[in-house]
């Protein structure tokens, strides 16, 4: 009884949690490939708002990103019946400056005699990005950009505590029906987790052996 | 100056990041602007919503709140440094016995979500731990981890020619560990360290879902309140008092981490932490 109960809210539960995982994910892989190219570029306005964007968010609680998000934002009339994309919004403008980050350095890998060279063969600013530069850095950056997306992962419980009925509210949900099963419910949404985190990291070591070369 | 995407401009690019710079300009005031006027419109940035922050009684309770943070964050921190030294020295030890058991609790912790953690505490012992503990006892486990794999990166960071040499005069395994790879392993992770604490300091806010004191909980109940029904201005000063502290702090680690750098010493860097994530 208690056991196909536990099942059946936990699947809801992750239902939403990969819902949360995956919208923001891709959000913040939008927005933080934005901000690491207006980081890189050689116009001074592009780069300031990249390097207060990512000093903002990036230390700023998630918790309090959550609070301006959800509680905040209705104020100003956005999103107001939709408590899942204000969590959405404050997971990804979080996320995505983690991800810039990450980009941001896996360029600064890239050592400048490659792109020096590809310049003096006569290659276009376009060719050297797409051919010389970027497939590098793609490389460098696929286990950082894993640890991010982990992150991400965990961060999606934080919305428990702001009404979103994901895995982790599953806990206190389960405990009001099922007095004394603190403990299984604890085991068995920490098994959903470390599965999720470990097909990313799975998929990513994946990638990097598609795309490894020895240098 | 040329980095590995743009040469040094010339008289012609240079022209054209003039007028970059000045469209640049040009949008980001106007979005600035465009948001300024949003806030207006809804009329948040008004007297009524921020006046809270004029009042001694509310920017007191603010000041004590932050400091329950600050001192949760602390003794976190300290008990996290402790569990980190022990499961690292769990997870070199020669013996599968002590080494396996370390390499369980560490992953798992770092697996994780912490709230979760937090939550799983505070139902099962917050009765006779409180807040403040259920609270730190999360904190301590997760960062705790974290910390561990710091620690090993950093002992793993000390060329091996030092424990070598080390060995090589007669001294015995606990000896090398103390007398030889940790004083220099610890200057390596110290960069790495400071930037664990930014993390544990952002976490410790999570303490305001379990209720325990902090300047989070302070600043909600201003937002509650009626007379005052402001939740975004307080969401923007908290995370303003937030990022001046981290601020603050990743650069100490950032200005530790190149000092050590131009030394050549070995670093353990900032992705070794969570910082670098998230």
């Amino acid at each position: 009884m208690y056991f196909s109960e536990l099942v059946s809210r936990l699947a809801d539960g992750f239902l939403i949690t990969v819902q949360l995982l995956g919208w923001s994910g891709l959000f913040a892989a939008l927005i933080g490939t934005v901000l690491a190219g207006m980081r890189v570029s050689p116009i001074t306005p592009f780069r300031a708002v990249g390097t207060v964007y990512v000093n903002t968010f990036r230390n700023t609680p998630l918790v309090v990103l959550f609070l301006i998000a959800v509680v905040g934002l209705p104020a100003l009339g956005i999103l107001q019946d939709s408590f899942f994309w204000r969590a959405v919004i404050a997971l990804s403008t979080y996320t995505a400056a983690f991800v810039c980050e990450c980009l941001r350095s896996g360029i600064n890998t890239v050592q400048p005699g490659q792109a020096e060279a590809a310049r003096s063969v006569g290659m276009t600013f376009g060719q050297t990005l797409a051919i010389v530069v970027l497939p590098q850095a793609f490389r460098a950056v696929i286990p950082p950009l894993a640890s991010v997306f982990i992150a991400l992962t965990k961060n999606t419980s934080v919305a428990a505590a702001f009404g979103i009925t994901e895995a982790t509210y599953q806990l206190s949900n389960l405990i009001r029906d099922f007095p004394g099963s603190l403990v299984t419910n604890f085991i068995g949404i920490s098994i959903g987790y470390i599965l999720i985190v470990a097909v990313i990291s799975g998929t990513a070591s994946l990638l990097e052996r598609r795309v490894a070369v020895a240098r | 100056m040329s980095s590995v995407l743009f040469d040094v401009a010339g008289p012609r690019a240079r022209a054209r990041q003039r007028v970059g710079t000045v469209v640049g300009t040009v949008l980001v005031l106007g979005l600035l602007g465009w948001v300024l006027w949003i806030l207006w419109q809804k009329e948040q940035i008004t007297p009524d919503k921020w006046e809270a922050f004029t009042e001694p009684q509310i920017l007191e309770g603010l000041a004590e709140g932050l400091l329950d943070t600050l001192k949760a964050a602390a003794v976190a921190i300290a008990l996290a440094v402790a569990f980190g030294l022990v499961f690292a020295s769990g997870r070199l030890s020669d013996h599968a016995v002590l080494r396996w058991p370390s390499v369980l609790v560490v992953e798992f912790f770092r697996a994780v979500p912490l709230l979760l953690l937090i939550l799983f505490i505070f139902f099962g012992l917050g009765s006779t731990l409180g807040t403040f503990w259920s609270l730190v006892l999360g904190l301590t486990l997760y960062n705790g981890s974290v910390l561990a794999e710091i620690f090993r990166a950093g002992i793993l960071s000390v060329p091996r020619g030092q424990s070598e040499a080390a060995y090589s005069v007669g001294m015995r395994k606990s000896q090398v560990m103390r007398m030889v790879l940790m004083p220099q392993a610890v200057r390596a992770m110290l960069p790495a360290i400071i930037s664990q604490c930014v993390v544990a300091l952002k976490d410790t806010a999570l303490g305001f879902v379990i209720g325990a004191a902090g300047i989070v909980d302070e600043a909600a109940r201003i937002y509650i309140s009626p007379l005052y029904r402001n939740p975004l201005a307080v969401g923007l000063v908290l995370s303003a008092v937030f990022i001046v502290i981290n601020y603050a702090l990743s650069r100490l680690a950032q200005y530790l981490e190149s000092r050590m750098r131009r030394e050549g010493r070995q670093v353990v860097g900032e992705e070794a932490s969570a910082a670098a994530t998230g």
